[in-house]
Order: structure tokens, then sequence, then C-alpha cells
């Protein structure tokens, strides 16, 4: 499962905190959104109502277990458990704990007040994976000269709006009732109810208009996700001015839309819409497009994801005030500048989409019941995602994973978060190494990354006296990329000279999201460069990209003896 | 991070050719694939040697034409496999009248590496109207290696951008062009608009006064350039990005056009109609009609005529606007039809040469190099047939025989020559053949090495088609083509039958200076020496 929620739209972090994206229109107070995507909200609501203010406590039925809550009042922990583990929440990052609980022999239950899946699968990387895919079909289709390189003829190439959209709300509801039975086959209980702390390892949920459940647990853990954040001054009406949520639906296609942020989800819009036609402007709070990336890699993208296509984009700029369409207006957005906060600009579109990035989502959980107290709406926690109390003493038997605790907004760093826990609690002890989490943003081509950027890792390397070394290699060399006539692409390798320590690989070209593994597997199990160089790839494929990057870095040390190939073996 | 080429480059230049000066410098820009450059540099010395030469990126001195354009450049454009044209390099245009040297210049798209062949416009870095001076980065570059910052040789004005960025040009086109004072820009915008025959297709072959005859009868009536002055209000244009970027692509002043769209905001359609385009592929449905106006329908401006005369499109059908060079073969396929030209078939018989040819194949000897020299051996016999008349009052008898061969090269077509054909000797000829070819795929012909044809060999024998009519090139006299050599069933003078190889060959001629009786006399001394065939190996 966690293969489907690949989609990164968290920010390589710059120290695995980062912020952001695109304050692109943090206002007054810097709100550390940070720069993630789509991803999991566990807890989530639907799109349509994130605007209230407090939870919504959905009703349903079936899986209400009465579950009897001993009489002792809040804040004594219970003796016996009714769960060994519980999780709040059934985004990618709760789904991936539950089944590594159950794997694990523990008796597990996750609580979900909105549907099965979180963000990622709703509203977040699965649809817009499927936006991706026609968008990217479309941009071959239309690329007259890319089809005639290929001898290639075809007419001209069309879409159905609704069409498309079907696509992309087929595939989450395949990909929420996969996950669903996954965990019922498992024996995992879906408790359905907002969940809510009211002790130590205790939990209530429960739906509106009903009396609340109690269940104890001997282990919590908190996955609650996040929603899209919209800074103040901007109306979303849902219809023009929209966020991520409401643009997955594709209910309209307009004719220019602005996109406030051109971070991962920004980026990843502007290719959707620019290949259904749209035309789009950016604006973004920082000097230059896509923060966050590699900023060689970004130039690089630039050159090829915006400049050529129908893109403007306005830099260093706030926007202040977003006015849906109505009247017979457009869609007004009030610019300033971003430095001296005088008025810039002020622009007509069709559309604003506000993709300035995520907010957590943790109002109403009783984290004040263990005496914890969030940070920008962030739950505190240590580097084994235990929670942290104002006192900054651990809360024992909690624990938060994913966007919740803002470490590093991605789904599949949600679900390695949650496995963590899981061989925590069942006795093992266990650091995820959050450098060796790669992220893609999936544009055509895509772009992908893991561990550090190259100034990151010029500033450690200054910090701890080592050398950097960088390698690059380019598509445009790569046999199996020119057959597919996309040589346009680079892989970039940051590396330690002295001992092959890979500090960071990113890629842009094609399939770039798949290719990143490679790097991260060696980051996560410490392979050095040296000893990887050795390894063998199938020929001809984009993966000898990665190959030749890693026999073009220089490296002092030599391969390690005992290294997996040294033996040969008979076959 | 610049590398500073272009000044080795000077001095090399210079020597080898006058028409060109490089003025370009360039530096290795974008980081990226940078070092697969300096790995290309750091080759085998004569390797970056020619990389250098190759390197050159050029501005020529002389006004605008298409062989200034077009000469550094090998790679043709394709043509119907039946016109044999080696005419890319168009002789002087006949209205050239510069005297003393123009201070207009062109940048040329610059060969960065050895095996560039285009070359696209990652950015430009000057705008139309920016100063340049000596060395200063005018555009980046990006080649099958690097990407590159260029940098002119000369002070100047950037007058105009003739491709624009994201597209492409082949190595040697004309990207921009760079005046030298402010005075010069109309006339260097001017020269510019003439080379965008790409984005203009409908743009007539410039006119003595370019200024007035930029916009060619545009669909909607422009509005007048005076008109913007008269803004109501503080009402601020708003134009989309494509809009936008078209405006600069068009040189369109954004200011002066009145939107259409939604909420009165400037589309891309609105600059299309304000630059005179034809709306763009996707509503090709509702062509435009042009107003036609047979202004002057005389003979000769036949290609301006055309296009307005045509029917619109049918629906569905796309247009795709002829390239630089697209236009220069059309233009010279045009010129063409004012030669008075008339063609005389002969039936050849083949055994000897197909028995010769058996034999030599063994030391490299290919067919058209056998076919070369007999032509050439008798043009030798013939000098009126390897003549040509270049202002319809004389002869000009080439002092060379010159056999440029029609060959499809990576799907276009090329004419490389052999020069002095009836000199060398067959095994020379067939190795200057097979250099020449190789040349021709590498794209590295040099100018005189494809235009300094006297007399032009076409040969589609090898397809299977036994006789075809080939078009003359502008400035030869003559041009033959060859069909494929077929058994066939002869009679002889005793009425024996016997079979025998026979070819038919046609050559096209330019009555004006070959008559009837030449060009016979001239294809039964070709079929004589063809048919002893061993005389082609003295």
């Amino acid at each position: 499962m966690h293969s489907i929620c690949f989609q990164a739209t968290g920010v390589p972090g710059s120290n695995y905190i980062f912020d952001s994206c695109s304050p692109a229109l943090a206002i007054s107070k810097p709100i550390n959104l940070r720069f993630c995507g789509l991803r999991k909200e566990a807890f989530g609501f639907s799109g349509l109502t994130h605007s209230s203010s407090g939870r919504v406590h959905f009703s349903s039925r079936g899986h209400s277990k009465k579950v009897s809550a001993s009489a002792e009042s809040n804040g004594s922990p219970p003796k016996s458990f009714d769960y060994d583990l519980i999780i709040i929440g059934a985004g990618v990052g709760g789904h991936g704990a539950a089944l590594h609980a159950v794997e694990k022999g523990l008796k597990t239950a996750i609580i979900e007040g909105d549907v099965v899946g979180g963000t990622c699968v709703n509203r977040g990387c699965v649809p817009s994976k499927a936006l991706l895919a026609v968008s990217g079909k479309m941009r071959e289709l239309q690329s007259e000269h890319h089809m005639k390189a290929l001898g290639l003829q075809v007419s001209a190439a069309g879409y159905d709006r609704q069409g498309v959209a079907d696509h992309a709300n087929n595939l989450a509801s395949k990909i929420r009732s996969n996950l669903t039975n996954s965990m019922k086959a498992l024996g995992v209980d879906i408790l359905t109810g907002v969940g809510t702390i009211v002790g130590p390892q205790k939990v209530k949920y429960g739906k509106v208009g009903f009396p609340d459940n109690i269940v104890t647990a001997k282990n919590i853990i908190i996955a609650t996700g996040s929603v899209p954040f919209v800074p103040k001054g901007i109306e979303v009406d849902g219809k023009t001015v929209i966020t991520s949520d409401h643009a997955l639906k594709l209910e309209s296609v307009p004719d220019w839309i602005a996109i406030v942020g051109s971070g991962y989800i920004g980026l990843e819009f502007s290719d959707v819409y620019t290949a259904l036609g749209s035309e789009v402007t950016f604006i973004e709070a920082l000097d230059q497009l896509m923060p966050g990336f590699d900023p060689e890699i970004g130039k690089l993208a630039q050159r090829v994801l915006i400049n050529p296509r129908k893109i403007d984009y306005h830099t260093g700029v706030f926007a202040t005030k977003i006015t849906p369409a109505k009247d017979g207006k457009p869609v007004i957005i009030e610019l300033i500048d971003a430095k001296t906060k005088e008025p810039k600009d002020t622009l007509e579109v069709d559309a604003a989409l506000i993709a300035t990035g995520r907010a957590p989502f943790t109002n109403g959980l009783g984290l004040e019941n263990v005496n914890v107290v969030t940070q920008r709406g962030f739950v505190p926690v240590d580097e084994r995602l235990r929670v942290i109390d104002t006192n900054g003493n651990l809360v024992p038997h909690l624990y938060c994973i994913g966007d919740a605790n803002g470490k590093m907004m991605l789904a599949h760093a949600a679900s390695a978060q949650g496995i963590s826990v899981v061989e925590q609690v069942t006795g093992r002890d266990h650091v995820l190494n959050h450098l060796s989490i790669p992220a893609a943003c999936f544009t055509h081509p895509e772009i992908s990354m893991v561990g550090l950027t190259e100034p990151q890792a010029r500033e450690k390397a200054q910090k701890e006296g080592f050398e950097v070394g960088v390698a690059k290699t380019s598509f445009k060399a790569n046999t199996k990329a020119l057959a597919e006539n996309e040589g346009e692409g680079l892989a970039k390798l940051i590396y330690r000279p002295d001992n092959g320590e890979i500090l960071g690989v990113h890629i842009f070209g094609l399939h770039a999201a798949d290719l990143i593994h490679e790097a991260s597997n060696a980051i996560a199990l410490g392979t050095r460069i040296q000893d990887i160089k050795f390894a063998v790839h199938a020929h001809p494929t984009l993966s000898e990209v990665l190959d030749e990057l890693f026999k073009s870095a220089k490296v002092k040390a030599a391969a390690s003896s005992h290294g997996p190939v040294s033996e040969p073996v008979a076959v | 991070m610049q590398t500073q080429l272009g000044s080795a480059v000077f001095p090399r230049l210079l020597r080898r050719s006058l028409s060109y000066i490089p003025s370009i410098l360039y530096s290795l820009h974008s980081l990226l694939n940078l070092f697969h450059f300096f790995r290309f540099l750091s080759n085998s010395s004569p390797q970056s040697q020619k990389h250098k030469e190759m390197a050159s990126p050029f501005l020529s001195n002389t006004i605008i034409s298409f062989s200034s354009s077009l000469s550094s450049s090998s790679s043709l454009p394709r043509l119907a496999p039946s016109i044999p044209f080696s005419a890319i390099r168009s002789k002087s245009t006949p209205r050239r009248i510069l005297t003393v040297r123009s201070k207009i210049r062109e940048i040329f798209m610059p060969a960065l590496s050895s095996t560039m062949t285009e070359g696209k416009i990652v950015s430009w870095v000057k705008s139309e109207g920016d100063v340049l001076s000596k060395g200063e980065s005018v555009v980046v570059v990006e080649s099958d290696k690097a990407d590159m910052d260029v940098e002119t040789f000369y002070d100047g004005i950037l007058a105009a951008i003739v491709v624009g960025e994201g597209e492409t040009a082949l190595v040697g086109a004309a990207i921009g062009v760079l005046a030298e004072t402010e005075d010069e820009i109309a006339e260097a915008k001017a020269k510019a608009a003439s080379k965008s025959g790409a984005s203009t297709p409908s743009a007539p072959p410039p006119a003595p006064t370019p200024a007035a005859a930029s916009t060619p009868a545009p669909p909607k009536s422009t509005p007048a350039p005076a008109a913007p002055t008269v803004a109501e209000g503080p009402r601020k244009t708003v134009a989309t990005p494509y809009a936008k970027k078209l405006a600069k692509q068009h040189k369109v002043d954004i200011e002066s056009v009145v939107g259409t769209g939604p909420y009165g905001r400037i589309t891309p359609e609105d600059i299309d109609a304000a630059a005179g385009l034809s709306p763009s592929k996707k509503n090709v449905g509702l062509a435009v009609v042009v107003e036609t106006k047979p202004a002057a329908p005389a003979k000769a401006p036949a290609a301006s005529a055309a296009p307005s005369s045509l029917p619109p499109p049918v629906p569905g059908s796309t247009v795709v606007p002829f390239t630089t060079m697209q236009s220069a073969v059309s233009k010279n396929m045009v010129e063409s039809l004012s030669v008075p030209t008339f063609r005389v078939g002969y039936p050849v018989t083949t055994d000897a040469l197909d028995a010769l040819y058996e034999k030599v194949k063994p030391k490299g000897v290919t067919m058209t190099a056998l076919l070369a020299k007999a032509a050439a051996m008798a043009l030798a016999q013939h000098p009126v047939v390897n003549s040509s008349c270049k202002d319809g009052k004389s002869f000009t008898y080439n002092s060379n025989i010159n056999i440029a061969v029609a060959v499809a090269i990576n799907g276009g077509l090329i004419t490389p020559v052999l020069q002095d054909a009836d000199k060398l000797d067959l095994y020379l000829l067939s190795q200057k053949w097979k250099e020449l070819v190789e040349k021709a795929r590498a794209k590295q012909l040099q100018p005189q090495e494809y235009n300094s044809g006297t007399f032009t060999l076409s040969n589609l024998g090898m397809f299977g088609v036994d006789r075809f009519d080939a078009i003359l090139p502008p400035g030869q006299g003559a041009i033959m083509a060859v069909g494929a050599s077929k058994p066939t069933v002869v009679a002889d003078a005793d009425g024996f039958f016997s079979v025998k190889n026979k070819m038919l060959v046609n050559v096209t001629a330019d009555h004006r200076i070959i008559y009837g009786a030449d060009l016979a006399a001239f294809l039964q001394t070709f079929s004589k020496i063809v048919e002893n065939a061993e005389s082609l190996t003295l």
C-alpha cells in the first residue's frame, strides 16, 4: 500500500522540518506549513467540511463497538486494555502502522472519522496521479515534434473533462476499498467516529448525537494528518477559488488559473492544467520558483516545466486578498511585495488554486488531557516519535506520526514512522532515518530526491569539516531515454569523497520518481558509493543513469572487502 | 564558468573563410552536463581542435540573405526526390544593393559540438532593443551536449530575435539580428521579418521597402499603432500568460492590442491577429479568408499571389509553416520556373558498365562515381552543356567540370560536388565521393562542397524508377536524371533478338544556351562512353 501513496509531496527536507513552501502567502505569522503535499490526513474531513471550525462528527453505522469503559476517572491508566494499539486516523500512516502491528501480533484498532485512506487516497497523491497520468498522455499526444520524431501521426488529441474526473474518482474508490479490505482481512477493528484522547492510554470516539465510546489501549498513535492551508484574506468558494481538495475533482478546467505557491502541489497542478489547455500564473512568495528543490534541479525544472509552457509567474509577492468570481467579475488577486509590503499588482483570472502548503489537523484531539500543547498545530515529538508534553517530558505510550508531527509531510514517511513506532512498542528500539526517505514530484518529466540538497550538504560539510563532492549524469546519454525521445534530464549525486557516503541524490527526468529508490535504499542501508558502483544494471534501462552517476563519483575510499559481491556464487 | 573559445577561433576562421567573422564567444553556462563537455574537450587533441573549428558561432558581416544564413549548414531540406537541388545557397539576389559593408549582422546558431546539428534556444539573456557590448552573453543555447552562453563579439543593439525561446534552429541558421546603431534597427527588423518565414507563412519575399510590407494582409484590420494613447482611465492591460509570450515572440506591442477575451483581456488569438497571423491550428476550422489583392498578377510574383488564391484548408488539416530552409527551397524552386527548360531522353546500354562495375566494386568504386565520371568525360567534349546562363544575355563557360550528385541523407537532400570529375581517376573520385557522403552525413560539408556544381546528376535507379524528370537548379545549364538499368529485349539490325541492360537517362537543360542538338550530341557521347566503359578507367 505504501507504494501507492508514494506521492511525495513533501519537501525534501531541510533537516526534516522544512518550511517551506511556500509561505506564498504566509502573511503575518509565518505559519510553518510545510510544503507538503497532498497527503494523508487521517482524521479527515471531506473537503467540504474543512471550513467548519471544530471537528465534524460523521454519523456512520457499523463498527461502533460497544466497549465498556471502566468507570475510573480520567487520568489514571487502566489496568487491563481493550487493545494493544489504537491508531487515531486511518490514512496511509495509520494503515501502515496497523498492518505492521498485526504482523507483530498486536490487537489493533483504528479510529476514523471520515473515509478510510485519508488525504493521500481520497484527496491527494492517488487522485492526483490519475490526473497526472492523463496530463502526461495529453502532453505526448499534443507534442507534434515528439510524435514526429518517433514517426507517429496523431490527429488532434482531445479529452472529456468528466471522463478524466471519473478516472481520478474511480481510482480513489478502488484504492480506498483495497485499503479497507486489507485491514479488515487482517482483523484490524475499524472504529468509526472522531477520536479524542481523554487520558493516558484512553480514547473516546463517537458520532454526532450518540454517546461516546471509550476504549483503552496499551499504546496510542496519533495519525490525524493535515488539511490544505489557506492563508487569511483568501476566500475559498470551492468553485473559482479552490484548494487541492476541489481541484482534484476537476469540476472545471478554467481558461486561466492562478496557482498560489510553486511547490510540489502547485507544480503538479500546473502540469495537469496546462496539459488540459489552461494557462497558468504562478504566485510565489519567495524570490524564485520551486523553493525547496536543489537549486540546480529547480533551475532545470523551470526551463522544462515552466518556461516553454503557457505559464507566467510573479515571484517575491504575497497574495493578500483573493476574491472569488462573482457579479460578473473575474477572480481578483491582490499582490503585495513580499519584502516591502507595498501593493504590487492586481491580477484578474478565471480561477485561483491555493497551494500554499498544508496545516496539521490536530484541533479537538484532546491533547490538553495529557498536558500537550501543539506548536503551530503540530504535535511535538522526539526522534522516536514519542509525544512531548508542555514540560518537555515524554508522554508515556503516546506517539504521533505523519503530517500531524510535521517532521516530513509525506504519505510514505508517515507509514515508515508508523512502522518504526510499532517496532518500538514491540520491544525493538528503532529510529527512522528521515534522510533516507525519498520524495517525488510527478510532473512530466518527474522530479525526485532523497537526502540533502547541495546547499544543505555544503552547510553541513562546513560545520562538520568534510569535503563535498558532486557528480552529475544526463539522461541525454541514456539509451532508453533516447529511445523514448525523452533525453531531457539530469541526475545529481552529492557525496563525501573521503568515505563514499551518499548525502543526497536529485533526479529530474523520465521516471525519476521510480529511479530514486536505488539511492534511498543505499542511504537507508548505509551502502557506500565504492560498493554500490559494482552493482550491475540491466542494459538498456533508465536505471543506468544512476549506475553512471555512482561510477562517475570520485571516491577516495576503497571498496569494502567484505561486500556482498566479493564471494562468487556458483549457479 | 566561462570558457572563451571564441578568441582561439577567431584567427583560424578568418584564414578559412572571409565570409564569416566569428563574432560570438560562448562560455559554459549551465552546469548541466558540464562534465560531458569537459570530457569532450579533453579528448584527443585533433578532435578538440575540430570542435573548436566547428564551434564557431558566427555573425555574418553581410546583409541577410539565404546564402549567408545557410552556408554553414549542411542539412538540406526535404525535397521531393525528383527535385535534385543544389541551390540552397542561392546566388546573390539581384536586388542586393549593398555597396558598403552593412552594419547589420546576423547571429547564427553556433555549432557547440562536433555532433551538434541543431540547437535549442534555452533563453534569450537580452531582449530586443537591448544594447550589447562585446563579450556579453546574449543567448543561452542548448546543444546535444550542454547549455552554453553565447556571447557577442560586437557592440550593437539586438534588433530582432528571429528564433524565440524554446525553439530550435539548425546550426548556421540566423537566430537574431544585431544592428550597429539605432538607425539600422528598422532595417534589421525588416530583415529579421523576412527570416522568420517559419512564423509568417504568408509573408511574401521581402519587398524593397520592407517596413511597409511587414504585415501582409492581416485577417483583421490591425489597430492603428497610433491609437493606444486613447486609453480611458487607469484601466490596465490584462493579457494571459501565453498571450504575453506570443507578443514577445511576434514582437507585438501588447499595449496596442485590443483584448477580445473574457473581461476584455488579451488572448493569444488577439496577439496572432495583431501579428497578422492566421489563427493557430486549434481553430483551423474557421479558415480565415485572406483578402486577395490581385495587385500585380504578373508572371514573377507567383509566389506571393499563390497563398491567397488557395481555397481554405480542409477542416482537420494541419498547417505546418515552412522553416527558413524550406522557404529557401520553395523560393528557389519557384525561381526555376523563370528558366525555359526542355528535356531529352536517351536509352543507354549498360552491359559494359555493369561488367566494369562488378570488376571495380571490390576496389571501392561506386556506381555514382562511374556515372559521374562518364558524365564528366562527355561534358568535356560538350562544354556548352557545362555552361550556364546567369543574366539571360550570355553564356558562362565553366572552366571546371564539377558534378553535383543529389543524395538523400537523413531524410534530407543534398548535392555534394565532385570537383574536376573529368580530371580525377575513378578511384580518386570514389574516394572523394565517400568522404563527401560521410561529411554530408555528419553535416560538415563546406559550402563549396555542395554549391559549386556545374552539372547535376540525379539517380533514382536504385528505387526501380525507370525514368523521371528533374528540375534544373538555378545557376546550372543541365541536370541528368538516371533511371534503373533493366534487362530489355533488343533487336539488332540483322533481326536477331538479344537481351541487354538498358537505362533511360533524361536531361533537363536551359534552352537559352543549350539547344536540342547540343543535348542530343552530348547524350550520344555519354552513351558511347558508357557502352565502352573500359575507357572510364583510363
